[in-house]
């Protein structure tokens, strides 16, 4: 499923002293197949616009047009939950949700609301997605989702999501709170669901080097509107106006442009294995 | 005896089945800048709470400038030289006002309305936050919060800084403010400060770096030191900063790199070795 | 939702918002006492508690119809008492008459008095809560409360689990949009089916947002203790509230107010 956004806007309590707009004409086309991220400081607007990927949050009247796949979300029609099980979102800190007396019962709830299949089905299904994640199904599935570790539960959480199979899969900061091995295994766990039905991944991130490492571009939000749309190799490039905007840029986005202006150029796509490579092939060139 | 000095350690939560803290000693001299990291459930929060007596250690012994933390009848004194920052603003600060939050502290303490004051300005000029002084704290930035809850505790004037993984919960930027304060707080008032994060990056501020894992304190040195030793830290499930990790491909590579440590002097390097002539 | 200030406090500077908020809450009061003092039908005493509101409303800078505005909440119960008085009062003269409900003179009069009564009161405390934020009156009630430690009561602790309650409103607002939201995204509707069954679907955000507030409450608990928080005692304040010639000003002003309305009931009242 394509996501298209075209002059989409947002004002939150429009009309009041405290309005704020919080996205202005944004227009944005992310291709089925991507690991997409979005960038921006907190209050950009970009946690604003993955919420109206899902219907959470409605576009404002003047936008005009917003789709996901054939679900056209400016239609009053719109067949909301239906899109809701085919996007899957999961906030910051998923594990804050979980409420259910049993794992298996929390991963549950989605597909219960959106499918009801029958029992056995729906432990089939329940099973699949904590294996998914990498979680004991008969370890875990009777336990209280609040005994598990903290690590634990977010995966727990994702099961939660990933259940319904959405074929986009929404995350805002997924690894906020994780230790360094927490990350890496984290990232690893998408990975491997975006080979299988989740087409999409749209992942909201602070860490540049995580959008560097993995993703296959990125959008770059900053006070409601976009500033720029292109692959982590064109948009590192330009270190100085990310960090003009108070943004960092990956260690190799970094050292790149040190280079750069010792009038070294090194063409790289800024993942640290990438950037090592080419490195050594300039100092080679050098010997 | 050194300032902060932790002998033996053991801590083990009501109802758990394992010790959090497993014999961990350490000492950290006044005005020194120490690190903790470790895995989640590693320990290292739980040695943050022992250390001003939130906690008192099940066995051993840990003490702030002599003050023990099982000393019930001086808990009050330890608590006045130990400040802790936790990890999420928005459960620290208790009122509606900047100023006020700030002012709770020298309140349990009993100071007269002018020396509160007098510590107010101090402590919100510490932290960069002078002009805040009436603002809602729902109304700010997670970096402006946390650093609102620094200047409530540098309000009481504690000689020993304890941050519990206080800029876990924030965005980039907001942590730059808060590290950026934590220290010249170090360098210029020359406060003690104990820091526990799992952001290597934060490490490279510190003069040393204690290492838990599974309770137990593993490694100890100096962060060049602690992040020299990869394959260890691995095992530790810790990382080294991303400077680190290209420095290592490219000597792997054949470049002869001197010892870098952070971006900057990776940085320098680099271009050093690659400048056109 | 952070950035909406709740309550309807309106931010400016003026003689009014500079006011002791204690003052402002004993004036409330008199206020109200005031209003209650106006006798059945004489009218003009209203006149004087809508001249006292005007004035008010422009030494506080706040609009007027800010001030009006304030009735929305109750008018529902301004309609419905009316509407009782005028349909089931059988005293006075009867102007039409059906079935067991007669329309008399006095109804329609009642009617109106209890009208305006409510309305004056409700403009005038709203002039309270617009001038004075939350944070204040909380001030202002702990130190007017202070007296009652005499008989036992827990002044300080209440006090600060007023300004507690103050502080996370915001914070739990927040949260439970958030939740919402998470649980809104796995398919939960909020909206549909019987009582028993929306009474069900507020499980997903209740428990989460319980366990919330307990996971907050008990960090704020070490963060207190952490800043040596022991209770009241040996404690000190460091906000000092002290009233001004401004509170001088407008306690002459509600002495003449009370004044007006006595010396109003006195004459010119609507005879029946």
């Amino acid at each position: 499923m394509q996501i298209v956004a075209e002059n989409l806007s947002h004002v939150y309590s429009p009309k009041s002293k405290f309005a704020v707009a919080a996205l202005k004409n944004v227009s944005l086309t992310i291709e089925e197949g991507e690991f997409f991220g979005i960038i921006g400081h907190t209050g950009s607007g970009k946690s604003t616009f993955i919420q109206h990927l899902n219907g959470l949050i409605r576009a404002d009247k003047g936008s005009k047009k917003l789709t996901v796949g054939e679900f056209d979300l400016l239609d009053k029609e719109c067949d909301f939950k239906k899109l809701r099980s085919k996007v899957g979102m999961v906030f910051q800190y998923p594990e804050y949700q979980l409420f259910a007396d049993t794992v298996a019962a929390d991963v549950a709830f989605g597909l219960k609301n959106f499918e009801n299949p029958n029992e056995a089905e729906t432990a089939a299904r329940v099973k699949e997605a904590l294996e998914t994640v990498g979680l004991d199904y008969e370890e875990v599935k009777d336990k209280s989702p609040f005994d598990l570790s903290g690590g634990q539960k977010r995966r727990a959480a994702i099961a939660g999501v990933i259940v319904t199979k959405p074929e986009i899969l929404v995350l805002d900061e997924p690894v906020a709170g994780l230790d360094p091995k927490g990350k890496t295994e984290f990232f690893r766990l998408l990975h491997a669901l975006h080979g299988g039905f989740v087409k999409t991944i749209v992942i909201v991130s602070h860490d540049m080097d995580n959008v560097a490492e993995h993703c296959t571009r990125a959008a770059v939000f900053d006070k409601g509107e976009i500033y720029r749309v292109a692959p982590p190799k064109e948009l590192f490039r330009d270190a100085a106006a990310l960090t003009a905007m108070g943004l960092d840029v990956p260690v190799t986005g970094y050292l790149a442009a040190q280079l750069k202006a010792a009038g070294v150029f090194v063409d790289t796509d800024f993942t640290v294995a990438d950037f090592a490579e080419k490195t050594l092939e300039k100092w080679r060139e050098r010997q | 005896m050194s300032f902060i000095e932790a002998k033996n350690v053991y801590y083990r939560y009501p109802q758990a089945e394992k010790d959090a803290l497993c014999g961990v000693s350490f000492a950290v001299e006044k005005g020194e800048y120490l690190a903790v990291i470790g895995h989640n459930g590693s320990g290292k929060s739980t040695l943050a709470r022992l250390l001003n007596g939130l906690l008192q250690p099940t066995e051993g012994e840990i003490a702030v400038d002599g003050i023990s933390s099982a000393d019930k009848s001086r808990l009050f004194e330890l608590r006045r030289r130990v400040g802790v920052v936790f990890q999420n603003p928005d459960n620290q600060l208790i009122a509606s006002v900047v100023e006020d939050d700030v002012a709770f502290g020298p309140e349990n303490i009993g100071l007269k309305r002018e020396e509160i004051k007098e510590r107010i300005d101090f402590a919100l000029a510490a932290v960069g936050m002078e002009e805040y002084r009436k603002a809602m704290p729902s109304r700010l930035s997670g970096g402006q919060k946390q650093r609102v809850a620094i200047a409530g505790v540098l309000a009481i004037r504690p000689d020993v800084l304890v941050l519990d993984e206080s800029t876990a919960m924030l965005d980039p930027r907001g942590r730059r403010e808060v590290t950026d304060v934590v220290k010249k707080l170090n360098r210029e008032n020359g406060m003690t400060v104990l820091a526990v994060t799992h952001y290597m990056d934060e490490v490279c501020d510190a003069d040393r770096v204690l290492v838990l894992s599974d309770g137990a304190a593993v490694m100890e040195g100096t962060p060049r030191e602690i992040f020299s030793q990869k394959e260890k830290l691995q095992k530790y499930e810790l990382d080294v900063p991303v400077p680190m990790r290209i420095a290592e491909l490219l000597k792997e590579g054949g470049m002869p790199l001197k010892e870098i440590f952070t971006k900057e002097e990776l940085g320098e390097e680099l271009c050093r070795l690659l400048r056109k002539i | 939702m952070k950035d909406v200030s709740f309550g309807q406090y309106y931010p400016v500077s003026s003689f009014v918002h500079r006011m002791d908020p204690r003052v402002k809450i004993l004036l409330s009061i008199a206020y109200i006492v005031a209003v209650f003092l106006i006798r059945e039908f004489h009218f003009f005493g209203f006149l004087a508690a809508f001249l006292f509101i005007l004035i008010a409303a422009f030494a506080a800078r706040v609009p007027f119809l800010k001030v009006v505005k304030s009735i929305k909440g109750i008018i529902f119960f301004i309609v419905f008492s009316s509407v009782l008085q005028i349909l089931f009062n059988h005293e006075g003269t009867v102007l039409a008459a059906w079935w067991v409900i007669e329309i008399t003179d006095v109804g329609l009069l009642r009617a109106a008095f209890i009208t305006l009564r409510i309305t004056l009161i409700v403009m005038g405390t709203a002039l309270l809560t617009l001038t004075t934020t939350p944070v204040e009156i909380a001030d202002g009630l702990e130190s007017l409360l202070t007296p009652l430690k005499w008989v036992k009561f827990p002044v300080h602790e209440f006090a600060l689990i007023m300004s507690i309650a103050l502080r996370f409103i915001p914070t739990l607002m927040d949260e439970t949009e958030r939740i919402i939201n998470a649980q809104k995204a796995r398919g939960a509707d909020f909206e549909s089916g019987n009582v028993f069954k929306r009474i069900r679907a507020l499980v997903p955000i209740l428990i989460p947002l319980l366990l919330s507030s307990f996971r907050r409450a008990d960090e704020l608990g070490d963060a207190m203790d952490a800043r040596c928080y022991s209770g009241a005692k040996g404690r000190t304040k460091y906000k000092k509230m002290r009233p001004t010639w401004r509170d001088l000003v407008g306690t002459l002003f509600m002495a003449a107010l009370i004044a007006g309305v006595v010396l109003l009931n006195g004459v010119l009242g609507v005879a029946v």
